[in-house]
């Protein structure tokens, strides 16, 4: 039954993954900017939830309203800061300065409270091994990916069925013809940003909880595996963040199992690789051919 | 066309020879300056980077004895300066810093830095420039000792060596634990988890053991539910873990809940009271760490310290790094007293010579590699409180 | 004629540049620290020039540069430590080497384009690091030792060279060749231009001369790990390229210049270095998005005479 204990451990670490990829993705799908402080917005979540349970004694769910409220504000600062003067600027201006604002976050963390670790408490999720078909199921990973499926069907939601989900797509699709249609560019993108910081933020609740340590310099891993799992799936596309999140997640607990641990990290490049020359656009992405 | 590229390379050429006039101008502005009654000490830490906080961690130390001794009058009728240094975890800049610290700050003794590399990185030039360099955290032999064998005459360190370590571990598990089959599951980004899981695989086969299980893991790794299972088939009845506390603690909690009952054992790069909030009490019963000290420990030195410590930072107890760094400043201020005088040579033969100076980490002693003699201390998690097992000497 | 003229007298600039920091040197007036500092910053302008061809003439994002640093580092110091060649020789074994790597990692990915090609080179730096990691030939995690032999001289040299063969290419009918795959590639393409080809030459001079860096790097520093060469390390190439301003190699000298002064400086304040070190690139960036120097170059400002025809 190893093979399944594997599979649990995969599709729990990927759903952390899928959580932080869908920001990268919206956020790339609408402006075309790959944005590294997207894995520090995740880093300040998991704090926030931190002191919102250790500080204020909140339970899990506060706890994780509070922290993706705050990360949505904080995302749509960034945005607002940083972000909307180089809108029309080179995309290497804006990534230089996505890279900026990243170490901007995380130093500033450090500057405030030290680079040491802190470690959320134990008992915010129950913590029960549950014991199915000889394989130890920890109750923590069930809840956590129940809360991630929950969170990107909300998500699904608003961008299929809201108008705001439909200014949204209409934007990543055009955005001058969306702006003469009448829609708020600005807002449409702030609010994309106000959304991919909130899951990022939950995502670094969920991240706090179920492997408990948590500090400043957290989530530059996360952020660039969540980063390679959204082009996996096809970037822009928030099926395939899912997807590619999970995928990612599987991929490496089976690298892990098969004995070649410290290939990891490779093996996640190596098919990142072979994904972008094979199907550049990845699983889910349209291939767009580029014209004159 | 042509003529634009002819200049663009006088200009970078220009710039280049600007900066030089620049550099020699700062240089005698700034090599004068600074307070000559004081005794400068380099602290060349990492302070951003990866290993940011472990080199934090030993700095908080390193200020904390300086303050103490300025408090008591300094060294030799001289007040300790800190001028700190941030080596950004990368050995380049590591080099770079401790150039600096010699040739423009003019200081006195530097310590640095917290991992092995960073210290080898700097160990050369505190030799050329016969500047005492103490690393509170270099465990690799290699930082006091050259390739070739030969001692680095400047350069000397607080914490233990790796192999050391590791033959107490491996002793400790076939002599006390008596078991007979063991697994290694090591961090293979840092040079301390190799040489530790290098002597513990030596000494134990030695002494009859069997390696049934060889893993390893990247700092920084959160999770090590996939290979923890690996290890778990071969059914292992003791785990050896050298690393740190960052990645131990949810190692061995992540152990425990996937159902590995067997006792767990590091070393030094496990003390610190975060082991315990992120290990949680309930996984830590059965493990065991070496260490240079027990916080519990009632001698009265170390309790001073806790206290002191606690006093300083919020309640929260001190880790090894900070001990350690702690330690630094008090084994070269006595080398100091001892000498007299704080000339860089007279330090630096004192501090060869030191012999029996305890310290909160131990009774230190210096032998002729430069390397520490301390009896190591084998503590067990009982319920979250680190209990005294055993005291090794070496 | 005219172009030989510009030549030389670069040549006797850059000679008249190194005796007088030589005589610096020599005499005492420059100590230990500075020309320690000159060293990396020569290391850096070299690193930074080898990238601007790939970024700022060819056009291709790739911020894995620090792999092939990292190759270059590793190569020439197992020539010296292990083989024991002239250290000379082991630099340019590792820009060989090197530009190598450049061939095998720019022939499959250059056929991406911008932010796909962008991932792919970050990849493949990283696969090269984790794969240093467990070659325990050259030490693993714990690094390799490796003796001081890069001297200012030498540094200098190759610094001269990468900035004149760079900026001869540039000015080369293959350097124009790959301006127009920066401009258009689909025009380039159909004007007949081999595109894959001038990319993939591109890329593997940059990877040579980012090996020659890589040599420099390796001993000059005592001792190389693994954990030096990540993407962090690539981000700092790479912002040395894009803050002086793409396409300028004087804007990338100048950066890089500036940026090593400034990050050398800062290290003594360690708590509020990294602040404002992204402080200083984000705000350069929120006001000069096009970089310190646009894609002129230095000289550009100092053009009292209209160019004359036939220029």
């Amino acid at each position: 039954m190893d093979w399944l204990q594997q599979l649990i451990n995969g599709i729990s670490l990927g759903s952390i993954y899928a959580l932080i990829a869908l920001g990268y993705t919206m956020v790339y799908g609408i402006i075309k900017l790959i944005n590294f402080a997207h894995g520090d917005v995740f880093m300040v979540g998991a704090f926030i939830g931190f002191y919102a349970i250790k500080g204020w004694g909140l339970s899990f769910l506060p706890a994780l309203i509070i922290s993706m409220a705050f990360c949505a504000v904080f995302g749509v600062l960034i945005e607002r800061i940083a972000y909307k003067r180089l809108r029309n600027a080179t995309r290497i201006a804006a990534l230089i300065t996505a890279i900026g604002m990243s170490l901007l976050i995380e130093y500033g963390m450090i500057y405030i409270r030290g680079a040491q670790p802190e470690a959320y408490p134990a008992d915010v999720l129950p913590n029960k091994a549950i014991n199915f078909l000889g394989v130890h199921i920890n109750s923590q990973s069930l809840f956590i990916l129940l809360t991630s499926i929950i969170l990107m069907i909300i998500l699904q939601f608003i961008v299929q069925r809201t108008k705001m989900g439909k200014a949204m797509r209409a934007v990543s699709l055009d955005m001058d013809a969306a702006r003469l249609m009448g829609i708020s560019v600005d807002k449409t993108i702030s609010f994309t940003f106000a959304i991919g910081s909130a899951l990022a933020g939950a995502a670094g609740v969920v991240f706090g909880v179920y492997y408990t340590k948590i500090e400043p310099l957290m989530g530059v891993i996360p952020g660039l595996k969540a980063f390679v799992a959204a082009v996996l799936g096809g970037i822009g596309s928030i099926p395939g963040a899912m997807v590619g999140g999970i995928f990612l997640g599987v991929i490496e607990s089976i690298v892990s199992a098969a004995g070649f641990s410290l290939w990891r990290d490779a093996a996640a490049f190596v098919i990142l690789i072979l994904i972008l020359i094979f199907r550049p656009s990845g699983i889910f992405g349209k291939n767009t051919r580029e014209k004159v | 066309m042509k003529k634009k590229f002819s200049k663009v390379f006088m200009v970078s050429a220009l710039a280049a020879g600007i900066l030089a006039g620049c550099g020699t101008g700062n240089q005698s502005a700034s090599g004068g300056g600074g307070n000559s009654d004081a005794f400068k000490l380099g602290v060349n830490m990492e302070l951003s980077g990866n290993v940011a906080s472990y080199g934090e961690s030993m700095t908080k130390g390193i200020e904390m004895a300086v303050a103490e001794i300025n408090k008591a009058g300094g060294v030799e009728g001289k007040k300790i300066e800190v001028i700190k240094n941030d080596n950004k975890s990368e050995a380049a800049e590591a080099t770079n810093g401790i150039i600096k610290l010699t040739s423009q700050d003019k200081v006195n003794a530097v310590i640095g830095a917290a991992t092995s590399g960073n210290t080898v990185a700097q160990a050369q030039i505190a030799n050329d420039t016969k500047t005492v360099l103490i690393a509170p955290g270099g465990t690799s032999p290699t930082v006091t000792v050259d390739e070739k064998g030969k001692v680095r005459e400047f350069v000397f360190r607080t914490s233990f060596i790796d192999p050391f370590q590791g033959t107490v571990a491996a002793n400790f598990a076939s002599n006390n634990l008596k078991v007979k089959d063991a697994a290694i599951f090591s961090d293979s980004s840092s040079d301390y988890a190799k040489g530790l899981s290098d002597a513990f695989k030596k000494t134990f086969e030695k002494a009859g053991g069997k390696i049934v299980a060889e893993e390893s893991y990247v700092g920084k790794d959160t999770d090590f539910r996939a290979t923890l299972t690996r290890i778990k088939a071969k059914n292992p009845s003791f785990i050896f873990i050298p690393g740190y506390y960052e990645e131990v603690g949810l190692i061995v909690k992540q152990a425990r809940e996937l159902g590995i009952t067997a006792p767990l054992m590091g070393a030094d790069g496990w003390d610190s009271p975060k082991l315990v909030d992120l290990a949680g009490a309930d996984a830590l019963n059965n493990t065991y760490l070496i260490n240079h000290y027990s916080t519990e420990d009632p001698d009265q030195k170390v309790q001073d310290f806790v206290k002191a410590f606690k006093d300083k930072n919020n309640g929260d107890a001190p880790n090894a790094f900070n001990a350690l760094g702690y330690d630094t400043v008090y084994f070269l201020a006595d080398a100091i007293k001892r000498a007299g005088s704080t000339d860089s040579v007279k330090i630096q033969q004192e501090l060869a010579k030191t012999k029996d100076l305890s310290l909160v980490t131990g009774v230190l002693s210096i032998d002729k590699n430069h390397h520490p003699i301390k009896s190591a201390t084998v503590l067990e998690y009982k319920d979250g409180k680190q209990v005294f097992n055993s005291k090794i000497n070496p | 004629m005219k172009k030989s003229k510009s030549f030389w007298a670069f040549l006797i600039l850059a000679a008249v540049v190194y005796v007088v920091v030589q005589f610096f040197i020599g005499s005492g007036l420059i100590n230990i620290y500075y020309s320690n500092l000159l060293i990396t910053i020569a290391i850096n302008i070299i690193l930074a020039v080898s990238l601007h061809l790939v970024i700022g003439i060819t056009g291709q994002f790739s911020i894995g540069h620090a792999g092939f640093l990292a190759v270059g580092a590793y190569i020439s110091a197992i020539a010296t430590m292990k083989l024991e060649l002239p250290f000379i020789l082991a630099v340019v074994i590792g820009g060989v080497i090197a530009a190598l790597a450049g061939l095998i990692v720019g022939i499959p990915t250059l056929r991406l384009r911008g932010d796909y090609l962008a991932i792919a080179t970050l990849g493949f730096a990283e696969i090269i690091r984790i794969a240093l990691f467990n070659i325990d030939y050259v030490g693993g995690a714990a690094g390799m030792q490796v003796s001081h032999l890069t001297t200012w001289t030498v540094t200098f040299v190759c610094l001269v060279i990468t900035i004149l063969v760079i900026t001869n290419f540039t000015n080369s009918r293959h350097g124009r060749a790959c301006i127009a795959v920066r401009e258009n590639e689909i025009a380039a393409d159909a004007m007949g231009i081999n595109t894959t080809f001038y990319k993939v030459l591109a890329f593997a001079i940059g990877s040579f001369f980012a090996g020659i860096a890589g040599g420099l790097f390796s001993h000059n520093f005592y001792i190389i790990q693994p954990g030096n060469f990540g993407f962090l390390k690539s981000f700092d190439i790479l912002i040395f390229v894009v803050l002086g301003g793409l396409g300028s190699l004087t804007g990338s000298v100048i950066s890089a210049i500036l940026l090593t002064v400034i990050s050398a400086f800062l290290a003594q304040y360690p708590e509020t270095r990294m602040i404002i070190y992204s402080l200083v690139l984000v705000i350069v960036m929120l006001y000069r998005p096009q970089g310190l120097m646009g894609t002129r170059e230095v000289t550009d400002l100092f053009k009292w005479k209209p160019a004359k025809g036939g220029n």
